[in-house]
């Protein structure tokens, strides 16, 4: 398993994976704590038409055009809301829900109705993405680890994830006396000269940067789980927030891991033949992982005023 | 018409005209008001009379339609450094995963900044600010075990660590028991013997002669301000309250000259 079939077929959607989920989970524990965890689910919905309709404008499936596409479809979302809001003198949170699935609504009828069977852009795409055809063709084993010429037929949505990765972590780490401060108690925040406000906006935009660069490569379906299960796992494992932090990267590592391998071998283990969506597969251990973290994590109680604390 | 000072530096807080509203209803409607150096103020009127609106549009934390804030004579984003400010207690999730002491550091951000490295120094601050409030042995709590009482005191804890020259305080005495009353107190009349300002939205007229020098009666619009003696009479609180405080209670507040 460990040879150059797996560095062929099986490394590049391991790594995608592993870069997609962990870009997703480190706002996603902020997003939670903030009481936002549906702010994750909505971008994905929203990022959908907005994707479709930069794709009938341009003819291709570049990041730049989609990333635009996205961001349109989100200030569209935006002022739809607010729209919903005044002139129908609703809450928030059921103008949101109207908003977002007719977004998403909409661009699942304009993918159906659009000649996009040129390109790998459709609704089942949408949803599982397209991790397991993110093969390395190139590579004849781990060697070609240090081979340029195998090196430059990378799946180009390796580098693109990665990089995705990296600025998350980054504005994570330069921002994150800011991010914790807010979170914990915005208006003592504003006091301090902490741009309380423009701090949620800047989170909710990483996120949605995430989400699209996820949504290409491996759908919308492990974005809203990302988005979710491993920092909501996280909590229950730890009282502090760098050891959420943590606990969410290594949750969401897992779940990439173990869920491409149970998608790729796990039906065969019970005797069938075909392999199952790995996207899919991602999400459903993520959803597993939170399960046992619900029944087994040391901090599961919400620990209150009045009750003992927890034992270890 | 009344006339007040121009704001000065020695002025800790002052406002002109303030007006915030939420919706179509003004909450707090053009509100001027000086609070005196090196006292203890008290903004005092009913619920919903706009007592932490005011607070909080003072501060910026909410938008002001309109009006003049000034902190030490300059406006509050230019005096960010000298104020301190505790929020209600309510107002935050306690179920935050963060420690008490990791609490009390958050007070030190506008010494450490935003990427500066807490030294050990600052660390030693933070402990020695949850020893003036009683704490010093919570600091590795959790901070969703805390009681009521004992949260307000680690907000306290952490508006010491801004070490600042104004103390703004909303509601510190809701519901904490008598001895955190008594702790928060100490500390704030230490604070005012150090030369520092203190303004705390209060709710217990009881208590008003004893804790404060100073206090400002607010229902939307100002009612009245100034030292404790002159301004804390029946006939103000009748003004504020609209005739909602029986005449039982208003014996009880002790003195009240009308």
């Amino acid at each position: 398993m460990m040879g150059a079939d797996f560095v062929q077929f099986s490394l590049v959607p391991i790594l995608i994976g592993i870069f997609a989920s962990v870009a997703c989970a480190l706002p996603g524990n902020f997003l939670i704590l903030r009481r936002q965890a549906l702010i994750g689910d909505a971008i994905s919905h929203v990022v959908l038409p907005g994707i479709v309709v930069a794709f009938l404008l341009t003819g291709t499936v570049a990041a730049l055009p989609m990333l635009i596409g996205a961001a349109g479809a989100a200030l569209t979302a935006v002022i739809l809301i607010e729209a919903v809001k005044r002139l129908g003198g609703i809450e928030s949170g059921a103008a949101m829900g109207v908003v977002f699935t007719t977004l998403f609504a909409g661009g699942v009828l304009l993918l159906e109705q659009s000649d996009t069977s040129n390109v790998h852009i459709d609704v089942e795409h949408a949803l599982m993405g397209n991790l397991e055809s993110l093969i390395w063709f190139r590579a004849t084993g781990w060697a070609s680890l240090w081979d340029p010429v195998a090196l430059s037929s990378l799946p180009q949505e390796l580098p693109r994830m990665a990089m995705a990765c990296c600025l998350v972590i980054v504005l994570m780490m330069i921002f994150w006396r800011w991010l914790k401060i807010a979170t914990f108690d915005e208006s003592f925040a504003q006091v301090l000269g902490i741009p309380a406000t423009g701090v949620g906006v800047g989170l909710v935009i990483t996120a949605a940067i995430a989400a699209v660069a996820a949504f290409d490569a491996v759908g919308s379906i492990i974005v809203i789980a990302m988005f979710i299960c491993p920092p909501a796992a996280a909590r229950l494992m730890t009282n502090t927030l760098t050891a959420q932090v943590w606990w969410s990267v290594a949750f969401a590592t897992l779940s990439a891991i173990l869920g491409y391998v149970f998608a790729g071998y796990g039906p065969m283990w019970f005797g069938s033949q075909n392999a199952v969506s790995a996207a899919g597969m991602i999400a459903v251990v993520s959803g597993i992982i939170l399960g046992l973290a619900c029944v087994f994590g040391p901090y599961r109680a919400r620990t209150g005023a009045d009750r003992a604390p927890p034992a270890l | 018409m009344v006339l007040t000072p121009a704001p000065t530096a020695e002025t800790p807080l002052s406002a002109r005209g303030l007006t915030v509203s939420y919706g179509e209803k003004p909450a707090v409607f053009s509100v001027d008001a000086t609070f005196p150096a090196q006292s203890m103020s008290a903004i005092i009127g009913p619920n919903g009379a706009g007592k932490s609106t005011f607070l909080k549009a003072s501060l910026g934390i909410i938008p002001r339609l309109s009006g003049d804030v000034s902190v030490f004579g300059t406006p509050v984003e230019k005096a960010r450094h000298r104020i301190a400010y505790v929020p209600q207690r309510a107002s935050v999730d306690w179920d935050f995963p963060t420690t008490v002491i990791d609490v009390v550091q958050m007070g030190l951000y506008r010494k450490v900044g935003l990427l500066g490295r807490l030294s050990g120094q600052m660390t030693h601050r933070a402990r020695a600010c949850l020893d003036r409030v009683g704490m010093s042995d919570f600091g590795d709590r959790q901070i969703g075990q805390l009681s009521g009482g004992q949260q307000q005191r680690v907000f306290l804890a952490r508006a010491l660590a801004q070490d600042a020259d104004l103390y703004l305080l909303d509601e510190p005495f809701a519901g904490v028991d008598a001895a955190t009353e008594r702790a928060i107190v100490d500390v704030l009349k230490l604070l005012k013997a150090e030369g520092k300002s203190v303004v705390a939205v209060h709710h217990d007229l009881s208590t008003v002669r004893e804790y404060f020098d100073h206090v400002f009666l607010i229902n939307v619009r100002r009612v009245a301000e100034g030292s404790v003696t002159t301004a804390f009479t029946t006939e103000n609180l009748n003004a504020t309250y609209g005739g909602r405080l029986a005449a039982t209670h208003m014996a009880k507040l002790g003195g009240v000259a009308s």
